[in-house]
């Protein structure tokens, strides 16, 4: 929603807010519902209520858990009845430093304060442990705002007894546990209040009124950090960036200028604010995410202005180049498409009020945020939080060159008149075996983001994997599959609970990056094999429908399994496994490493 | 700025905050008259009417105000 998006009007938002979540709630997207407990040592009332706006916005459908208040601790040490039951899916707990019990006095010796900053992180780390116990689930947790006054001046910021020092000990000592914790997350206060302007932020008023972290209208902006956070962790994150180039990668139009006249490079001040973007973007591309072009341009222009030799980027660094004339909310229907994904997975970066209005309008979903004056560009992709990255795999870091391996593949294909041959033609070669630890995040990651080819649409927290994957319940498998232009990484997983005879598949996902590569059938073929030798004699499969993975509404009947039931939640179906012939003839299937 | 221009104005943050066109302030209009006028609410109800008129209210005078008159006197002895 165009009112949510940075830049954004926070006093319209609180304002307006009862009308915006009615426009939200009205729109016909399908959401994910998530349990959020709000564990506050302030007060947390408006901060929910604009969360919860934010969290639409993004396809999740929040409800509500909130301690009664200032109770964090408490609640997380002896969590009452009603947060038990309300199971949460994630936990947020809303502390600052108005909450530090032990700050240091200025006649303390030093070990004084060396027990202060342990009493004061025991007390975290106690919360922390306890909540973690008790629900297995995320933890979501602000760091600390920096006192609005310096005691010491300038001094305070190293002077061990100085509240500014004793503060960023706390931060760093929290991410410390940040980087030894799997399923804990920090929601940066300490940034984001410097980037709202710390005076501002910590105004007394609030607090000594009515009992808030941070004054009334940074509300907007901490609980769009926060819903960034949340969202990236159960899968919302975009994947591609579209961008377009005159005016947006390079000052000037490279069809009348010519290359020599398009501004990027160190020549000016405004060249130089096009190449620190397009240095931007370089950076966001290793992240994992997928650079496109969609320009209003011949393509011979467009590769003209890449290959300047003073830019940053080159036309290798984009997995698609759409230069043409055609309308480009059709450009980005094409893109999300040839890369196997949805329109709402892009980011669409103009500078052009008229493209971004026709691309939003046409493709619900895409995102196509305000690049107003290129010294805003990198601020306004930066604070939208669409590639926020709260796990960061290995395939994350390999996907461009996965999708471009993809794109030649296509263009392989095209030259073989059977497809059989061609997929032969790749020398397919895949490992299925039972999970490994260090594939457990990406083995999480996708049961947290597939939508398409998943069966059940069954989400995972970091810690119910783990679970699954200590049990002796389950038959688990994940598939990763190589051919000649590249390994795509790990791109399947099936994970089935042992009932007696039958095995009952909870979850069967696959990358839609691999599809048409009979990799499904080389799982299946893996999992009869595994089954069989624990004595399993059925496999039962469930599909439930959701808006986007009618591609496999079909998938157990293909495979032979026949329907057994129909209920509102979607159909059942079981394959018996005496007699059961290997199906995939393509791929060469190996096991993990002895 | 006269008190009529005032309470328009005043009206359509109400309308807005509340959701709801049917609300029409005057100055004895109080929380007791609006249902959903709590506590918390009124906070996000200062925050917008601060909004509005480019002006912002003491501390004493949150907890202060009694009716929309009040609030709409302020306003008019701020904006001036």
């Amino acid at each position: 929603m165009r009112e949510l998006e940075y830049p954004f009007d926070a006093g319209g938002i609180i304002r307006r807010r009862k009308a915006l979540r009615k426009a939200l709630l009205a729109e016909n997207t399908a959401r994910v519902r998530k349990k959020i407990a709000v564990l506050g040592g302030s007060t947390t009332s408006d901060i929910v209520k604009i969360l919860e706006l934010f969290l639409l916005d993004a396809g999740i459908e929040p409800e509500f858990y909130e301690s009664e208040y200032a109770q964090y601790y408490q609640d997380a040490l002896f969590p009452p009845e009603a947060l038990l039951a309300f199971a949460p899916d994630l936990i947020f707990v809303h502390t600052t430093s108005r909450n530090i019990t032990h700050w240091p006095e200025l006649a303390d010796p030093p070990e004084a304060v060396e027990e202060k900053l342990g009493a004061e992180l025991e007390k975290f780390r106690a919360v922390w442990a306890g909540l973690e116990e008790t629900f297995h689930c995320p933890i979501l947790q602000n760091n600390f705002e920096k006192p609005f006054y310096r005691l010491l001046g300038n001094r305070d910021a190293w002077d061990p007894h100085g509240r500014v020092n004793f503060v960023n000990r706390l931060n760093q000592a929290f991410a410390a546990h940040a980087q030894e914790h799997t399923g804990f997350y920090l929601n940066d206060v300490d940034y984001l209040s410097a980037d709202y302007g710390l005076r501002r932020w910590a105004d007394p008023a609030f607090w000594n009124l009515y009992k808030y972290a941070m004054c009334f209208e940074a509300i907007p902006a901490f609980a769009s950090n926060a819903a960034h956070v949340i969202k990236s962790i159960f899968g919302r994150n975009k994947k591609v960036l579209a961008l377009d180039l005159d005016n947006t990668l390079w000052g000037g139009v490279v069809g009348d200028d010519g290359v020599e006249g398009i501004d990027i490079g160190q020549e000016n001040g405004v060249a130089q604010s096009y190449y620190e973007f397009q240095s931007y973007l370089k950076q966001v591309k290793s992240l994992g995410v997928l650079l496109t072009v969609c320009s209003k341009n011949d393509e011979e222009n467009a590769l003209a202005g890449l290959n300047h030799p003073e830019g940053a980027l080159r036309p290798e660094d984009f997995i698609l180049i759409k230069a043409n004339w055609e309308n480009k909310d059709r450009n980005i229907a094409e893109t999300a498409a040839q890369l196997d994904l949805l329109p709402e997975s892009v980011v669409f970066a103009d500078d052009n009020p008229a493209e971004r209005e026709i691309v939003r309008t046409q493709l619900p979903g895409v995102a196509a945020p305000e690049m107003e004056g290129v010294e805003n560009y990198i601020a306004t992709l930066d604070r939208n939080g669409y590639f926020e990255t709260t796990t960061l795999s290995e395939d994350d870091l390999k996907r461009n060159e996965m999708y471009k391996a993809n794109v030649l593949r296509a263009a392989e294909q095209a030259s073989f008149g059977d497809y059989s041959a061609y997929l032969k033609s790749l020398e397919m070669r895949a490992v299925i075996d039972d999970f490994l630890p260090i594939y457990l995040a990406r083995i999480t990651q996708l049961a947290n983001k597939s939508n398409q080819f998943n069966l059940t649409t069954k989400r995972y927290t970091v810690e119910e994997m783990e679970q699954v994957f200590h049990s002796e319940n389950y038959v688990r498998l994940y598939g990763k599959l190589v051919d000649k232009f590249g390994d795509n990484g790990v791109v399947s997983v099936v994970i089935g609970r042992v009932e007696g005879p039958v095995l009952d598949i909870e979850l069967w996902l696959m990358s839609c990056r691999v599809l048409k590569r009979d990799m499904e059938l080389a799982m299946l073929d893996r999992l009869a094999e595994r089954c069989a030798a624990r004595g399993v004699q059925t496999l039962r499969g469930h599909y439930y429908p959701t808006a986007k993975n009618g591609m496999v509404k079909e998938l157990y009947a293909s495979f032979g399994f026949a329907k057994t039931g129909e209920d509102q939640r979607g159909s059942t179906w079981e394959l018996p496994l005496s007699g059961y012939e290997p199906r995939c003839k393509v791929i060469e299937i190996a096991g993990n490493d002895q | 700025m006269d008190m009529r221009e005032i309470f328009t104005r005043l009206n359509r943050v109400f309308q807005e905050v509340f959701d709801d066109r049917s609300i029409r302030v005057g100055p004895d209009t109080t929380a007791d008259d609006i249902d959903d006028w709590d506590s918390l609410e009124h906070i996000t109800l200062i925050s917008a009417v601060e909004q509005e008129f480019r002006m912002k209210f003491k501390m004493g005078e949150i907890s202060g105000m009694r009716n929309v008159g009040e609030m709409a006197e302020i306003i008019a002895e701020r904006a001036r």
